[in-house]
């Protein structure tokens, strides 16, 4: 199924937690910030969070700015 | 001679801000931030790349700072809330700089939206700084709206030009009760020095020195400016008038 990971259709063979995903996906968990579908999700929440067909991820971080 | 700068609760003893843009390393910015003896830093909010080892940029800040994330990206008020929101997540703290730009050509801040951003997150708690552009109708609505500080723009970012908006920002220093930060713009410590001899808060400065060849020292220069200007705007500065005023005795000439 595909699913939106920071605007980019993503494929995964079956629903996933976002922990799961996370990892899998090579995310580094130690500095990123996760939203579900609009929703800030707390790290210990992202084994709870089920990602299905066409969910929403965003992830992000601090970088250099002004 | 005087107290040190107060926002959102919290004792700043440096007035010089930094930001965190354009430099060519993290352990460089990290030398400036040290150098400069920075207390409070901004930094934005960018979707992280799968696998990117890039490090942690907060690693780099030293601990005792305050981190003002921007909500840089952010065209309207909506985006603005869920950056801040994104950024009080990641447990920097509650500051936020509140940035809304649809101009991509002068980077303008578009004022009707940070106001509506501002009165939303300040509600939530955030201690808010909005960029704006000097409007004084507009920073007395951003400071019923809960703002803990206003920065208007001293010309538009990351373009070095200075002060160009100084008789805009000195009628907000007269008006305007909450402190007032002079943010983008800003090319050189005499830029600096001016803002602060004008009675500004605070400066916050990123690009002149981000690219500066040499930014550690760039950062000095900057802080003892601020100081400077800081001082002169506390002692007062003397009146400027139409002709010359002899500093030397006008008697006791050689010539008669």
């Amino acid at each position: 199924m595909f699913i939106k990971i920071n605007g980019k259709d993503e494929w995964i063979e079956k629903p996933a937690n976002l922990a799961e995903l996370i990892v899998n996906k090579r995310f580094s968990p130690g500095k990123i910030v996760v939203e579900h579908n609009f929703r800030i999700v707390p790290k210990e929440e992202w084994s709870k969070i089920t990602v299905g067909e066409s969910d929403n991820i965003e992830i992000v971080s601090f970088v250099g700015g002004g | 001679m005087e107290g040190a700068l107060n926002i959102g609760g919290k004792v700043i003893n440096n007035r010089l801000f930094i930001g965190t843009g354009k430099f060519s390393s993290y352990p460089l910015m990290k030398e400036v931030l040290e150098a400069a003896e920075a207390a409070v830093v901004t930094v934005a909010l960018r979707r992280v790349d799968a696998g990117s080892k890039t490090e942690n940029i907060l690693d780099y800040i030293p601990r005792n700072c305050i981190i003002m994330p921007n909500t840089s990206g952010a065209r309207n008020s909506d985006e603005a809330v869920r950056i801040a929101r994104l950024a009080k997540a990641s447990g920097a703290g509650n500051w936020i700089k509140i940035e809304v730009i649809q101009d991509n050509k002068y980077l303008l801040p578009d004022n009707l939206e940070t106001l509506k951003a501002t009165e939303i997150l300040a509600k939530e708690g955030f201690v808010v700084l909005p960029y704006m552009s000097p409007d004084l109708s507009i920073a007395k609505r951003l400071v019923s709206a809960g703002a803990a500080a206003v920065m208007p723009l001293g010309s538009p970012i990351g373009s070095n030009r200075g002060i160009k908006t100084k008789e805009l920002v000195n009628i907000m220093v007269s008006e305007i009760k909450i402190p007032v930060i002079v943010d983008a713009g800003l090319g050189s410590p005499s830029d600096a020095c001016k803002c602060m001899e004008m009675g500004c808060a605070a400066v916050l400065v990123n690009t002149a020195i981000a690219i500066a060849d040499d930014p550690v020292n760039m950062a000095r220069a900057f802080k003892e400016a601020v100081q400077a200007g800081r001082l002169a705007y506390l002692v007062g500065l003397s009146s400027i008038k139409d002709y010359a005023s002899a500093s030397s005795p006008l008697t006791g000439f050689l010539r008669e």
